[in-house]
């Protein structure tokens, strides 16, 4: 299984090296900002183009199909005993493919686990594969992308006296794991809607930050995440976001995550996304539903 | 007399469920003939200062493109209108229209219709008809 993994992380490496080279010609072009307002969403909380929470199938950023677009994003949820600072860059190709890095940075503040903190990067791709979510809008069909997420667990700091400083000693089978999805995002402009549903294959305990796999299940899940918006108008898109998780480890009751959500597009440079987010029980150790606010900044072109 | 008004309610009636049938409600939400004519009166000048797309109209006729666009939203919208204009892939075939350029004009007719108080979820209608047509428009 280790085979596996290390297997998968070579097949995105080399994908990767693919597509930046392609990129790099691709980058001789200056980015024309040719997409329209909002068209390539935001960055989730793993990085991906997508909602809050949910990758979605539109490729981040505003390059057409002529040319490529990049967006930073800074991300903080605070709940009422965590927060987790998500931070990183994704640029988009020809509209086409999405390359994303991003870390993650779990921290507690609640005594015995104030001092908790667990960080975890994340390499993802994504390839847009048919449809496209703006002009199709006299056929049913959704855009479609396919993507993976490379996640790296970090470790566990601050839990020392416990000895505890790898998630596979809370009973992780792994620190690291590769997300497999499918995303299909439809704007529905006759109705002023998005849609999207993605399946997501996944081991990942909260996300990876808690690692893969676990005492009660090692295998791949297909795990759906869903969301909603109305488009309020060309600057502003409102919605709700669903995401059902896999319950691997004994030591966590892990719960869906789900959140409400308004972004902003002032310009095709910035967007600001605002949520309502409830992430659920982390741990069995604190068995309180977490929730809080959500704020995302992005900046890009 | 009776009758007489009987079968003008009846025309009316019929009158009502045609148009209902064609579906004139894009049409209505942008003001009708008037909001079109509006519309596109404040869409041709961000169209000749928008530099992204004004050499592609450079050569054009731009009162004979505000008539066509009249027409064209006219029609797409349910109104009772003709389009008397060319095919869009004649029209637009040897130009080589870009993406981007085909969603600058988009972004225009936005900013067009915001300024004329065209409510959003219209705007959205309007632009659902268009979009489809990126396929023909665009070639390069």
């Amino acid at each position: 299984m280790h085979y596996g993994i290390g297997h998968a992380t070579r097949r995105i490496a080399l994908f990767l090296a693919v597509t930046l080279g392609a990129g790099a010609a691709l980058a001789q072009t200056s980015p024309d900002m040719g997409k329209l307002t909002a068209t390539g969403g935001v960055i989730q909380v793993e990085g991906a183009g997508g909602g809050g929470l949910v990758p979605w199938a539109l490729i981040s950023g505003y390059g057409s199909r002529d040319s490529w677009g990049a967006n930073a994003h800074y991300t903080r949820v605070t709940t009422q005993d965590y927060s987790l600072d998500t931070y990183g860059v994704a640029v988009g190709f020809a509209d086409r493919v999405e390359v994303s890095l991003a870390t993650q940075d779990f921290r507690g503040s609640l005594a015995p686990l104030n001092d908790l903190r667990i960080k975890q990067d994340i390499v993802g791709v994504k390839v847009k594969l048919v449809g496209d979510a703006v002009y199709d809008q006299d056929m049913l069909l959704p855009q479609i992308a396919v993507g993976a997420m490379a996640k790296r667990n970090k470790g566990i700091g601050g839990l020392g006296v416990l000895g505890v400083s790898k998630v596979t000693q809370l009973g992780a089978r792994d620190e690291n794991g590769v997300d497999y999805y499918v995303a299909a995002t439809k704007i529905l402009l006759d109705q002023s809607l998005l849609l999207n549903g993605t399946v997501r294959l996944t081991k990942a305990n909260q996300m990876g930050l808690l690692g893969f796999g676990g005492d009660k299940g090692d295998s791949y899940q297909a795990k759906l995440e869903v969301s909603a918006a109305y488009l309020i108008n060309r600057k502003l898109v409102a919605g709700v976001e669903y995401r059902m998780k896999p319950r691997n480890l004994g030591a966590d009751n892990e719960k869906a995550y789900y959140d409400a959500f308004i972004a902003w597009f002032p310009t095709k440079h910035v967007s600001v996304t605002a949520a309502y987010a409830v992430l659920g029980d982390i741990t069995i150790f604190n068995p309180v539903r977490q929730r809080g606010a959500y704020l995302s900044v992005q900046t890009g072109f | 007399m009776k009758l007489k008004s009987l079968s003008a309610i009846a025309a009316l009636l019929a009158f009502a469920s045609l148009s209902h049938a064609a579906d004139d409600s894009i049409y209505v939400g942008l003001g009708g003939q008037q909001g079109i004519k509006s519309i596109v009166a404040t869409l041709i000048p961000l169209i000749q200062a928008d530099a992204r797309i004004k050499e592609s109209f450079a050569d054009s006729d731009m009162k004979h493109v505000g008539m066509r666009l009249e027409e064209q939203f006219c029609t797409l919208s349910g109104g009772p209108c003709e389009y008397k204009g060319e095919p869009m892939a004649e029209t637009h075939g040897g130009l080589k229209v870009t993406n981007a350029q085909f969603n600058a004009l988009t972004e225009d007719l936005q900013a067009a219709m915001e300024r004329n108080k065209v409510p959003s979820r219209i705007q959205n209608k309007l632009i659902a008809k268009l979009a489809p047509m990126q396929r023909t428009i665009v070639t390069r």
